[in-house]
């Protein structure tokens, strides 16, 4: 197992945010962490990067190959975020910095983090736009982000959270800020990385849909809590917990299913 | 019902100096009755807001016409707007409120163009489910889904007969956005009112609109009951618009992709737009353009 989460819990202003959160990862596997707004599913995902809001307090485990990440120096975890475990954001406009080339957005925590040289983090970069299929890999590594469509700059946060080979791979929310035509794309290359890298990914999403076409294991969360976890296929067809029954239920497919 | 905005064969052209023009509708034709929701669907960069943008006049018609409740909808004039029976909640919260006003003073704004002075901004607050305390504080005071609401208890303070949503929800929290939308449509439905929904989001739209209009790049390929185009879709694209929709039936299958892009509008293809794309592009297509409704599509010609 690649990112052991175990008993996390997470207090910020007096509010129990999570309230002991118990999640594996393992490589070449997607685990799907669905759930309403506000149940936590973005701050988990937030806690394994160290990123959550200050004043924060944070108790329980998260290991990272046996490496216990909450009690890392700040120097040590700066090792480990954009290096072993990578995020990506929902909304590919503002995660990307408008006023930066794709190509220094690649290499820079590339240089930074593997110590590549300037020819050669270019060589990883445009190599990186040709596996997100990013059409003119050569010439998109000089473009600005506004250059893309949403789809593309996507595709380009994903080469970018993958430039130093991490482990882990945390994708928040990844597609709900594109068209479905488009969406369709980003889940077969997401799915198709995890297959091909062995990277272990956690996949915050709120649409089943999307749980269902790319997630292997499936946990689901409410008020901080992991209320069931199992494989896809059980959750999404036999739920045990009545609350991941009512998300189903409350799909307007539901009866046909 | 009767029809309340009627839009034909209308051409927006955005111009650009040095740049070739750019027609982001290229003849469309819809139809809103009173008290209706429509729902208005299509790839990002369709045409879907400059359609939206048109209809409230603030994009000038190339050619073709839109008419609200039988008068023509001329361009927004610099200084007053006669036209107040339309109403517009924009994509963005964050950009279309003003930062240094007061909600409640906003929304204000929309009673005195109805000539409403019976009801308080205080009273359209709660209509849209917000305490009415909040009418004296600022806009940055707000979440994006609040704002929202703030913008839409603007526009129905108005009163108006027809109200349009460009893309409302696609700034939004995710789990916030079906939420806004079908506040919408209630409140619109409860007003009689018709609603214009714009979204690039299938699932809400399905949710909400009682008939869907596919567009694709500048036109309007299929319009049908959202039941029936969701169970029986015609035109290739929007089959493929559906078939890329994720079903959660745990089975870990893969949406389907459609292949290529959005043509370039500027440049769009020879014949039907939607042919370098289509899975059953036939001879005919290449050449002539289906101009026909309510499925523009050479498989599906009325005899």
């Amino acid at each position: 197992m690649t990112l052991a989460i175990t008993d996390l819990k997470v207090t910020i202003g007096g509010k129990d945010i999570l309230r002991g959160v118990d999640l594996t990862l393992e490589p070449g596997r997607v685990h799907g962490l669905a759930g309403e707004s506000g149940s936590g599913k973005t701050m988990t995902g937030l806690a394994v990067l160290g990123l959550l809001p200050h004043g924060s307090r944070v108790t329980g485990g998260i290991a990272l190959e046996g490496r216990e990440l909450l009690t890392l120096p700040p120097k040590e975890l700066n090792k480990v975020r954009g290096g072993e475990v990578a995020m990506v954001f929902q909304d590919p406009a503002t995660s990307l910095h408008p006023m930066l080339t794709v190509g220094r957005q690649l290499t820079e925590h590339m240089r930074h983090h593997l110590g590549l040289g300037r020819a050669e983090a270019r060589d990883r970069a445009v190599e990186l736009l040709r596996k997100v299929r990013i059409p003119g890999a050569e010439e998109a590594y000089r473009r600005y982000p506004h250059q893309f469509s949403g789809g593309m700059r996507q595709r380009i946060a994903i080469a970018v959270a993958l430039a130093c080979s991490p482990k882990v791979l945390i994708a928040d929310e990844p597609t709900t800020a594109l068209d479905v035509t488009v969406q369709a794309g980003v889940l077969r290359l997401l799915r198709g990385l995890c297959d091909e890298l062995g990277l272990a990914v956690l996949l915050v999403t709120h649409d089943l849909g999307v749980m269902s076409a790319v997630a292997d294991e499936v946990s689901v969360m409410k008020d901080g809590l992991v209320v069931e976890t199992g494989p896809r296929s059980r959750v999404l067809r036999e739920p045990d917990h009545p609350y991941t029954r009512t998300l189903l239920a409350s799909l307007p497919d539901a009866e046909v299913s | 019902m009767s029809s309340l905005l009627k839009i034909d064969d209308l051409v927006v052209e955005h111009r650009t100096p040095g740049r070739p023009v750019v027609r982001a509708v290229a003849g469309a034709s819809l139809e809103v009755r009173a008290g209706e929701v429509v729902g208005l669907v299509g790839e990002s960069g369709c045409g879907k807001s400059t359609l939206a943008r048109a209809v409230v006049g603030l994009n000038r018609a190339a050619s073709g016409s839109i008419s609200f409740e039988g008068t023509p909808v001329t361009p927004l004039g610099l200084r007053r707007r006669t036209m107040t029976g339309v109403q517009m909640v924009f994509q963005d919260p964050y950009a279309s409120l003003n930062p240094r006003r007061r909600v409640g003073d906003q929304i204000a704004d929309g009673l005195r163009v109805a000539g409403d002075a019976t009801s308080s901004p205080a009273d359209l607050l709660e209509r849209v489910g917000l305490p009415r305390e909040f009418a004296s504080r600022h806009p940055h005071e707000f979440s994006g889904g609040q704002r929202q609401r703030i913008a839409i208890a603007r526009a129905l303070a108005a009163r108006p007969r027809l109200l349009i949503g460009d893309e409302p929800i696609s700034a939004l929290d995710a789990s916030a956005q079906s939420q806004v939308a079908t506040l919408m449509r209630d409140l619109a439905v409860s007003s009689g009112a018709g609603l214009l929904f714009i979204s690039h989001d299938l699932s809400v739209v399905r949710l909400i609109a009682d008939r869907i209009a596919v567009m694709y790049l500048g036109r309007i390929v299929e319009v049908g009951d959202t039941a029936e185009v969701w169970a029986e879709p015609r035109h290739p694209y929007t089959q493929a618009l559906l078939g890329a929709i994720p079903k959660p039936d745990g089975m870990g299958v893969l949406p389907a992709e459609l292949p290529g892009d959005v043509p370039d509008p500027a440049d769009p293809p020879q014949g039907c737009r939607f042919h370098p794309r289509c899975p059953l592009v036939m001879d005919v297509c290449r050449v002539k353009e289906p101009e026909f409704g309510p499925v523009a599509c050479w498989l599906h010609e009325p005899s």
